[in-house]
């Protein structure tokens, strides 16, 4: 860590000045992992016009104003990548010493939700409203159970006591997990905990965990999933969500209409796409709820194949990107910070577009920079802060 | 802070980042293959999907062309009404599938809810009518009767009633000028179906879901130009049906209008005759089957002799073609085809066929000459004729002696007819014919005077009426043979004694067979349009046309004509000489024959009068009277069934069709002002380009007008007769059949003129 110790992120910013700085060898600028920052912005960017192109005909929510949807995806963009500049400017390393609280407050937060504060929005009470924003602090406890669970698991690791996580720090772990998701599923908020049982897979994988701790929680996740199904915990039109993107004749005016409707909007896009505001699935709002889980679907129609598989393309590099800072970080706790990261964009990814294709069920997950949506952006761009923080804090392997 | 390369780099953690690596790829891989194949592999089909998804069309039916008259009447256009439709998609997305406001629409038209509600459901095997069997998409008409408070009272609340709407629309009317029905000639329409629309897909004229199409009569056979083509918008609609833009738009074509040669007057008094004809009949006794004559069914045609188009064409019993205006109602409709109707909707002008009678005797003659028999030669006119113990009895047992073929035909002499037709049968061959093909003379010029199928008249299902010749007699047989062979016995009655003959030689052409052939009785049949047909060529030198009704299609606007000029069909067989001594037979018929007792003050020698009458056998039935007459420009044929003699039953009203087509009054006198149409009528009705037509003034009823201006009255005619100028010779020794004083026609025998 000698290179590391040189390195102030105080200094970041204009104090040293000039552009031989900013490209000097071991100046922030090249440090920066910047496909991930281009790719995510690139997202963000593309994520607004597809936002804008589903919600500009849409009086009903955007208050007569065609781009109400737009300058807020921009916005929250804005948002976002400064909360990016303030995770790096901060460090992963100073948050570590902050874990605790961060992670107590978005405990609080999501307990919050459970209060007369919240809001249920589309049968999921997973929304805070004050004073006209609304938050869903949901979002940030996937941030927080993944920096917890690193600082547990990592500690002595990092430390040099043992060469991997002991049983003991594993269940402590796991029971930090749990609590936030239990909180979530009284909501309930079933994409989430879906997210967050896949954080957790991959934070115990990337820790170095006994494997009977990754089995043993897959097959416990499967036995629960029966549970679930057998006792009845779920409503039933979270089951319905469940069955009907493989059968949509289960529920043709419901959850199967949705698919359906999904699916003819990417199908009718072939190779180009209809371009950007022409699609006729998108402008005559067949598909419901495109600006933000559905919103790859106007991607689809209007920028056809081409145009998908550019977003498809980007979020590769991102994930890529992420699983080589993984790979290259010297510390166990940036690792398992960055796996955390690749497991919950990857499956959030995976799910959101793959529910589009008809190819997963239907779950309120968004798409990550792509998805209009305040919370969940802040959170992804909060985890790219994680990301380059990571990558610029590691030490130079020159 | 020391070790941390050591540490952190385990091999384990090192391999598992490997994993989750290509765990991550290949989840973005299954994602791309997917999208793959959803959009290049299938992406046509889900493309047609999205634009069945969001294209709604909106039809606009075209105007339909109306049916005119040789003057430019309509006889059949459209109106404009006011009609209450329900759209079921709109219906259905309610809770209750939309009673509640089918209750509420019944309520404001007045009608029962039970009604409303059938009216909007699908027809299907098990759903009786009423139903709808048009699209599910189409707005499904409730009544097209509303009243204009209805309609403001559904427009005006129109959140009380979601999918109803109540908008003015073009309705077929057949407006009967002059209370002329003509109804069977018209024909109707009716909602196309889906056979129809899948098998008119890919031709030239397509069918729309909304379309009503001719379902017989000139509707029918004039479909295409009448129908025009449909506008269709196609907008493009949201999720909700909200429309987003217009994607393509044709205007709608008007259809073309039919002129037809039609004279709505002249039908008009045609169907009065025929029904005034018929009424009279059946307060006549029938002294074979004693009681009164049935006639149940009849027809008259009035044709233009020179080039076969038809003036008017009437058919009885008949209906309100408005019956069928805005959907058939189930009584209606059971009333129209039922077992127990009258079959209203046969057209028996075109479709009724019976023996000819008497009337087929032209044909005969024209047989004898074309056979080589002199016109002047003697015939003998015995009161019966004999073959093999089978007596063939003339007319009433007279007895005119040796006679020309002229006077033959003048006085319907059945056994000169018998005597050539024999002749003619033995010289064949008789029963077995020699080798080689036989001349029958007789039977061939029943086919050159286009007897035994269709004359083509431009009217859809035209029946072919029979030449019962050597080759069907051979078809019928096999046919028949069977039946007759398990049937007949040789002592048994009537009916098995025909059948055991026709087993044991049916196939053959038996002597009694072309004996009663000459005199147009046996198996012959004919429609009322051939008769006209035959008696036009008569009338006119020769020349066969086929009859039409359609005179011209002219465009909406009354741009573009398309005329339909007359076609010639073919020649008579028979020269003009021939003709000559026809013509003067047959006006014989008027001045002294069996006609001349309903002609009595007829203006002979300004409108030269000629007639055959027929009264044809129908087993198991009262005779079928015809009548078949012409001058140099009209052919006038009519026919009723079980109701005796030609003259007796159509003497009259065919006597007064000609009074008003040339404003004969009572007295003999013309009077050209009262003529409705004393030379055919010429030229076409003029349309506007703005599709307004010119059309003449018609009387209420030109029957009411006629008979104002005749006095004394119809029924006064026959009293004159004892005083007519032409007094027939065989009109005055008649008993008399009927309860009136009218002379009676000769009748008797089971062969009958």
């Amino acid at each position: 860590m000698t290179g590391a110790n040189n390195f102030s992120v105080s200094g970041y910013g204009p104090a040293r000045g000039g552009m031989s700085r900013l490209l000097a060898r071991d100046s922030l600028a090249r440090r920066l992992d910047w496909p991930i920052l281009l790719s995510a912005l690139a997202l963000s960017l593309i994520g607004s016009a597809l936002v804008y192109s589903a919600t500009r005909n849409r009086t009903e929510i955007n208050q007569g104003d065609p781009y109400y949807f737009l300058i807020r995806h921009l916005m929250n963009t804005g948002i976002g990548f400064g909360l990016m500049v303030g995770t790096i400017w901060l460090g992963h390393r100073t948050l570590r010493t902050a874990v605790p609280i961060l992670y107590g407050l978005s405990v609080f937060m999501i307990l919050l939700v459970l209060t007369p504060l919240g809001a249920t929005i589309n049968g999921q009470r997973n929304w805070l409203v004050a004073g006209g924003l609304s938050l869903q602090p949901a979002e940030f406890t996937k941030i927080t159970i993944i920096l917890g669970m690193a600082m547990l698991l990592a500690t002595r690791v990092d430390a040099g006591d043992k060469q991997y996580p002991d049983h003991r720090t594993v269940l402590q772990a796991l029971g930090l997990a749990a609590v936030p998701m239990m909180i979530v599923m009284l909501m309930p908020d079933l994409g989430t905990i879906m997210v967050a049982v896949i954080i957790v897979l991959g934070v115990l994988l990337a820790s170095g965990a006994s494997n009977r701790w990754v089995f043993g929680l897959l097959g416990a996740g499967a036995l629960g999933a029966v549970a679930i199904w057998q006792l009845k915990i779920l409503d039933e039109y979270q089951i319905n969500r469940f069955a009907a993107f493989a059968n949509p004749d289960l529920d043709p005016a419901g959850v199967g209409y949705n698919t359906n409707q999904a699916r003819i909007a990417i199908g009718s896009g072939g190779l180009f796409g209809t371009g950007l505001g022409h699609g006729s699935q998108t402008t005559g709002q067949f598909v419901p709820e495109q600006q933000t889980d559905f919103v790859f679907t106007v991607a689809g129609e209007e920028l056809g194949f081409v145009g998908a598989g550019l977003i498809l393309l980007l979020l590769g590099v991102v994930l890529w990107r992420a699983c080589r800072i993984a790979r290259e970080t010297t510390e166990l706790y940036g690792t398992i910070v960055a796996a955390g990261i690749i497991a919950w964009f990857a499956f959030q990814a995976f799910e959101n577009i793959g529910m589009t294709l008809g190819i997963m069920p239907v779950a309120g997950l968004p798409l990550p920079f792509v998805s209009y949506g305040g919370s969940s952006m802040f959170a992804v761009w909060v985890a790219v802060g994680l990301l380059q923080s990571i990558r610029v804090q590691r030490p130079m392997s020159a | 802070m020391t070790n941390i390369p050591e540490t952190g780099r385990t091999p384990r953690v090192q391999i598992r980042l490997v994993v989750i690596q290509i765990l991550v790829l290949s989840l973005l891989g299954t994602l791309g293959g997917r999208l793959w194949y959803l959009q290049i592999r299938n992406g046509q089909e889900y493309a047609k999907e999205a634009s069945g998804n969001h294209v709604q069309q909106v039809v606009q039916p075209a105007v339909r062309g109306s049916i005119l008259d040789a003057r430019g009447v309509p006889i059949a256009d459209n109106e404009t009404r006011l009609v209450v439709s329900a759209s079921r998609t709109d219906l259905l997305k309610m809770k209750d599938d939309g009673k509640a406001v089918l209750t509420k629409l019944a309520d404001v038209l007045d009608m029962k809810p039970e009604d409303v509600i059938q009216k909007v459901r699908l027809c299907d095997a098990k759903t009786p009518q009423p139903c709808w069997n048009g699209s599910p998409y189409q707005p499904i008409p409730i009544t097209d009767e509303a009243t204009a408070k209805q309609a403001l009272q559904i427009r005006e609340r129109s959140e009380d009633f979601p999918g109803i709407s109540a908008e003015p629309e073009a309705v077929r009317r057949y407006a009967a000028p002059g209370k002329a029905n003509t109804a069977q000639v018209l024909g109707y329409l009716s909602p196309v179906t889906d056979a129809e629309i899948t098998q008119a897909k890919d031709s030239s004229s397509p069918y729309l879901r909304s379309d009503q199409v001719g379902r017989s009569g000139l509707e029918r056979q004039y479909d295409k130009e009448l129908r025009g083509k449909a506008g269709v918008t196609r907008y493009e609609v949201d999720n909700l049906g909200r429309v987003i833009g217009k994607a393509k738009s044709d205007a709608a074509q008007s259809g073309s209008n039919l002129v037809t040669s039609i004279d709505s007057r002249v039908q008009r008094v045609a169907e009065y005759e025929l029904d005034t004809a018929m009424k009279t009949a059946r307060q006549q006794f029938d002294k074979i089957t004693g009681e009164n004559y049935k006639a149940d069914s009849g027809a008259v045609v009035v044709m233009e002799a020179k080039t076969g188009r038809i003036v008017s064409m009437a058919s009885a019993p008949t209906y309100d073609p408005n019956a069928w205006v805005g959907g058939i109602s189930a009584k209606d409709y059971k009333a129209l085809t039922g077992k127990n109707s009258d079959y209203p909707l046969l057209n028996r002008a075109i479709q009724g066929q019976s023996a000819p009678g008497s009337t087929f005797k032209v044909v005969s003659t024209a047989a004898a000459v074309e056979a080589g028999y002199e016109w002047d030669g003697g015939y003998p006119c015995t009161s019966s004729y004999s073959v093999g113990g089978q007596v063939f009895k003339n007319f009433e047992g007279e007895n005119f002696g040796p006679i020309s073929l002229g006077r033959a035909l003048e006085v319907s002499c059945d056994t000169v007819f018998y005597g050539l037709a024999d002749n003619e049968w033995k010289k064949d061959g008789g029963i077995n014919p020699k080798k080689g093909e036989p001349k029958d003379y007789f039977f061939k010029a029943a086919h050159q005077f286009g007897l035994g199928k269709e004359t083509g008249v431009d009217l859809p299902n035209e029946v072919t009426g029979r030449v019962p010749d050597r080759q069907w007699k051979q078809s019928y047989w096999k046919a028949n043979k069977d039946v007759w062979c398990k049937t007949g016995k040789k002592d048994g009655d009537y009916v098995q004694k025909i059948a055991y003959e026709n087993c044991l030689e049916g196939n053959k052409m038996r002597e009694g067979d072309e004996i009663n052939y000459s005199i147009g009785q046996g198996d012959t049949l004919v429609t009322p349009i051939q008769e006209a047909m035959i008696y036009g060529a008569i009338a006119n030198g020769g020349t066969i046309h086929t009859p039409t009704i359609g005179k011209a299609i002219v465009s909406a606007d009354g741009k573009t004509v398309q005329e339909i000029k007359p076609k010639v069909k073919g020649k008579l067989p028979i020269s003009k000489d021939t003709l000559k001594g026809m013509n003067s037979a047959l006006e014989g018929v008027v001045t002294r024959g069996t006609a001349a007792w309903k002609f009595g003050g007829w203006p002979q020698d300004k409108i030269t009068l000629h007639a055959k009458t027929g009264t044809a056998e129908v087993y198991g039935k009262q005779t079928t009277s015809w009548f078949a007459t012409y001058t140099k420009d009209y052919t006038v044929v009519m026919t009723i069934a079980q109701a005796g003699t030609g003259s007796g039953a159509s003497g009259e009203a065919v006597r007064n069709i000609y009074n008003a087509l040339y404003g004969v009054q009572a007295d003999g006198s013309i009077d050209k002002s009262k003529a409705l149409l004393p030379t055919p009528q010429k030229g076409l009705p003029k349309i506007q380009t703005d599709g307004s037509i010119d059309t003449p003034e018609i009387a209420k009823d030109p029957v009411k007008d006629l008979q104002a201006s005749e006095s004394p009255s119809p029924g006064a005619t026959d009293q004159q007769l004892p005083a007519g100028t032409t007094p027939s010779p065989t009109a005055s020794n008649r008993n008399t059949r009927r309860r009136t004083d009218r002379p009676k026609k000769r009748r008797g025998t089971r062969i009958l003129t």
